[in-house]
């Protein structure tokens, strides 16, 4: 198994080097879901290797695989030539592969030598080698271009950036070989960036591997060496050129489906001429959106398409009176609503299923029949007195009517489904009645086969004459479900269409230009 | 309900758990609202019949049963409160030292007689107001001012103790109303004032918690405030009467107090937040809020009562009796663990 060195390869491109990482037909499932379904990663030495792939394409769980946190259901990872499993995370780090994650794993309270140290603290009978590590990490900032950092800060006080160099010099300090690096630009300004890319340049030419992942192409010319694509947990291209493989190309490639969802037809000729029931003017808040106006006509289902972190669900959660806004007002049916209030938004006709399910719609060891009262309790009572019956009996009615299974409102909603779950939550509100119904990832975590009933569902409502906003990861199923489609992107809306009108490319052009500038 | 819940699981069903082995369906039916209540009546009759064994006719009289009673109506009174608070997510170590500060209060108004046609309901409402006031604080600063309940209510817990001491100069203030102490010292049909009053609140408390949207809202709070906050719910105003409502029953547990020992003073109630808490959790209400049982409640004060009782009647000191209660929570808690993992419950 051990290849020819390096520099004496074959002459065929794909030979140039063994590589030093190939992942071959990775298969992983989870509870109704093919996360994976068949992945090829090959990384070579020195290389930054970047994975590209819409949201819920599989590149979280690949990373994830690939640093042990999750276990594959199939397929082969070869390091260095020879076949090895991660149980573990302990396991990949030991091997020398590093995953730095979005949310950074950094311990605020100790310092910067204390955490790079962190799970392999060096000590000499029992107590902490102290100048042995700050000596070690000071080396370790060095290498990586920071010798301005201390290593005996404390982590807490330092910048988004900051905490990048602190987790760049754990995995260093593992000696690894290969840095996975999820979206590491999200929360560096440009400054940072490039910053960060004059590092990642230095440990590539120190022969380091390095995965990037990134949503931003330009991000992805300037550092990438090679690109693989995912799509729908599979590869659809690996090994392409960073430098000059078309962006049409590459949105070609991760918007190409090979699983085709079912969307209900729109309803013919809106009356166009309907006051709007939902309208939304100057709303802002500080650091997460601004400026964001729209309405929604009864009937009408408004798309807001964007990336994660780009204010969509935030811009949701604030018509809905979660959140207080900073500026601007939001009416429905012309009354003006009182900023910053739940109960003011619900008393008019407003409900909202948000976009963590179990933790934010949920209370998941209570009986189902409990989580679908739970925004009417009123209607339910007595002089305070709670009448359990009709309350089974009303939720049973919306629970036969959506088609929850299994049956039986008694059972504690935990053990539901992703998408019998998410009817649960539609069934609370349908139970409420309301006007307009705000639906921030409807359809994350729910299986295929559901999706194309939480879609009928959906559209249903809007037929009813309920106007829903509607925000979503996936542009298709904006694009598939929505009348019109509102592009976010840095918490504005950039752009704004009908449906028909626009496609997957052009929204993935927006979302990407919005990032990039 | 649960044996209900698996007997509809069908096979194939995505979400179903593999099919229960005898343990599971042991843990299942112990997690059953009546099976947790089944554990605790078997360990209060354990202890009844220890007790028969090691003091006979002493323990197997009315009169020790209500002695039990009416030793227990006082953290009772507190410990339904307390359930309430926990349900809701919250905890209060403060009870203790609201109850003293609540005695010495009334108790330093009459002494002083205040007025010539003092009457001794002068003196419960004095206590119900100054629990009730505590109360008000701790929920104001959990809910709205953001802070840890085990901090604001320690904090509670050292000043409402220091108040009770400067305001009684550390001195025992003795009821001189024999009003009170008729009033509440009294039996009815042969049962204790007192005990009438522990049941009527854990039966108000019942009803409260399992009838009524108020209970409704406490679980769900509890359970998953973001939920209930998105659904419409007020936490913070809820959360804040949950707290206003313990330290009513704090006041409530003062007069009792007063009534049984005669006198007011600061060194009452001193470590009865954690019988209380002690009281909650074996009862089978979650540490950690969403869930919750008066009845079990009910059955964690008769539990540590009737312990207490057992052990003076065998001349055993407080010491012996303190390493017994450590042991049943460590038992009650590992036994409530098993049981909600084995029922798939989290």
């Amino acid at each position: 198994m051990t290849g020819p060195p390096k520099t004496s390869g074959p002459s065929e491109a794909e030979d140039v080097a063994e590589p030093l990482l190939a992942m071959h037909d990775i298969v992983k499932h989870f509870p109704g879901v093919k996360a994976l379904d068949g992945i090829d990663l090959d990384v070579l030495p020195g290389e930054v290797h970047c994975l590209l792939g819409q949201n819920g394409a599989g590149k979280s769980t690949l990373i994830k695989v690939l640093a042990g946190a999750h276990q594959p259901d199939g397929g082969r990872i070869l390091w260095r030539g020879e076949e090895v499993r991660f149980p573990r995370p302990m396991a990949a780090l030991n091997r020398g592969i590093a995953t730095i994650y979005q949310e950074l794993d950094l311990v605020d309270g100790l310092s910067v030598a204390e955490n790079v140290y962190l799970g392999h603290e060096r000590a000499r009978a029992g107590f902490t080698a102290r100048g042995e590590i700050n000596a070690a990490t000071t080396e370790l900032l060095r290498r990586l271009g920071h010798p301005e950092m201390s290593a005996t800060q404390e982590v807490g006080a330092l910048s988004a950036a900051g905490k990048q160099i602190v987790s760049m010099a754990r995995a260093l300090s593992h000696d690894a070989q290969l840095i996975v690096m999820d979206e590491p630009s999200a929360v560096l300004d440009q400054e940072e960036v490039n910053r960060l890319f004059t590092v990642i340049a230095d440990l590539a030419a120190q022969g380091i591997a390095i995965i990037y992942i990134s949503h931003r192409l330009e991000e992805i010319r300037r550092i990438g060496d090679r690109i693989t694509v995912l799509k729908d947990g599979r590869t659809a291209a690996s090994g392409l050129p960073a430098a000059d493989t078309p962006t049409s190309e590459i949105i070609r490639l991760m918007t190409g489906r090979s699983i085709e969802y079912v969307f209900p037809d729109r309803a013919t000729a809106d009356d166009v001429s309907a006051e709007p029931v939902l309208e939304v003017e100057g709303l802002a808040r500080k650091g997460e959106f601004s400026d964001v106006a729209f309405s929604v006509r009864p009937g009408e289902i408004v798309g807001l398409a964007g990336l994660v972190g780009s204010g969509r669900s935030e811009i949701l959660e604030t018509v809905y009176g979660a959140r207080k806004p900073t500026a601007g007002t939001v009416r429905v049916a012309g009354k003006p609503l009182r900023p910053g209030r739940v109960g003011a938004a619900m008393a008019a006709g407003v409900g909202f299923c948000p976009e963590e399910r179990k933790s934010q719609a949920l209370i998941l060891g209570d009986a189902v029949y409990r989580n679908i009262t739970l925004a009417s309790l009123a209607r339910f009572h007595r002089a305070g007195f709670m009448d359990n019956a009709k309350e089974r009996r009303e939720a049973a009615e919306h629970t036969e009517s959506l088609d929850v299974r299994p049956a039986g409102v008694n059972r504690p909603v935990g053990n539901l489904s992703g998408g019998n779950q998410q009817k649960v939550v539609l069934a609370r509100w349908l139970l409420r009645g309301c006007r307009v119904l705000l639906l921030d990832e409807p359809s994350r975590g729910v299986d295929v086969g559901a999706r194309a009933e939480i879609y009928a569902l959906i559209r249903g409502l809007a037929n009813q004459g309920i106007g829903v906003v509607l925000v979503s990861s996936e542009i298709e199923e904006v694009i598939g479900l929505a009348d019109r489609v509102l592009v976010v992107s840095d918490g504005r809306i950039v752009a704004e269409s009908a449906a028909e009108d626009i496609d997957e490319h052009r929204v993935l052009d927006l979302v990407m230009e919005g990032a990039v500038a | 309900m649960s044996a209900q819940t698996q007997a509809e699981q069908r096979p194939g069903d995505a979400a179903a758990a593999p099919p229960p082995g005898p343990a599971q369906r042991i843990g299942g039916l112990l997690a059953s609202p009546a099976g947790r209540n089944v554990g605790l009546v078997i360990a209060l009759l354990l202890l009844c019949l220890i007790g028969v064994a090691t003091a006979g006719d002493r323990f197997a009289s009315f009169d020790n049963m209500m002695t039990i009673l009416r030793l227990a109506s006082v953290i009772g009174v507190i410990s339904v409160g307390m359930t309430f608070v926990i349900t809701g997510g919250g905890i209060d170590l403060s009870v203790g030292a609201v109850m003293a500060l609540a005695s010495v209060w009334a108790t330093t108004l009459s002494t002083q007689q205040m007025a010539a046609d003092f009457h001794w309901i002068v003196m419960v409402t004095t206590a119900l107001m100054v629990g009730a006031g505590a109360g008000l604080i701790n929920g104001v600063l959990t809910a709205y001012g953001r802070m840890a309940p085990f901090i604001a209510t320690l904090a509670m817990m050292a000043a409402a103790r220091g108040l009770a001491e400067l305001i009684s100069d550390r001195q025992t203030q003795v009821v001189t109303e024999t009003g009170l102490v008729d009033f509440f010292g009294a039996e009815v049909a042969g049962i204790p004032v007192l005990v009438i009053i522990f049941a009527l609140t854990a039966a108000g408390g019942w009803v409260l918690l399992n009838r009524t949207t108020f209970g409704r809202r406490t679980l769900a709070v509890g359970g998953n405030p973001e939920a209930a906050r998105l659904a419409g719910i007020d936490v913070r105003r809820h959360t804040t009467i949950l707290y206003l409502l313990l330290g009513l029953a704090c006041g409530l547990a003062a007069v009792m107090l007063l009534a049984r020992t005669t006198a007011g003073t600061s060194t009452h109630g001193q470590l009865a937040e954690l019988d209380a808490i002690a009281a909650v959790v074996i009862g089978g209400t979650l540490l950690s809020g969403g869930r919750g049982t008066v009845v079990g409640t009910v059955f964690g004060v008769l539990i540590f009562t009737t312990l207490t009782n057992v052990f003076t009647l065998n001349n055993l000191d407080s010491s012996s009796q303190n390493v017994a209660k450590g042991a049943i929570i460590v038992a009650a808690v590992l036994l409530q663990q098993r049981v909600s993992s084995g029922s798939g419950r989290t």
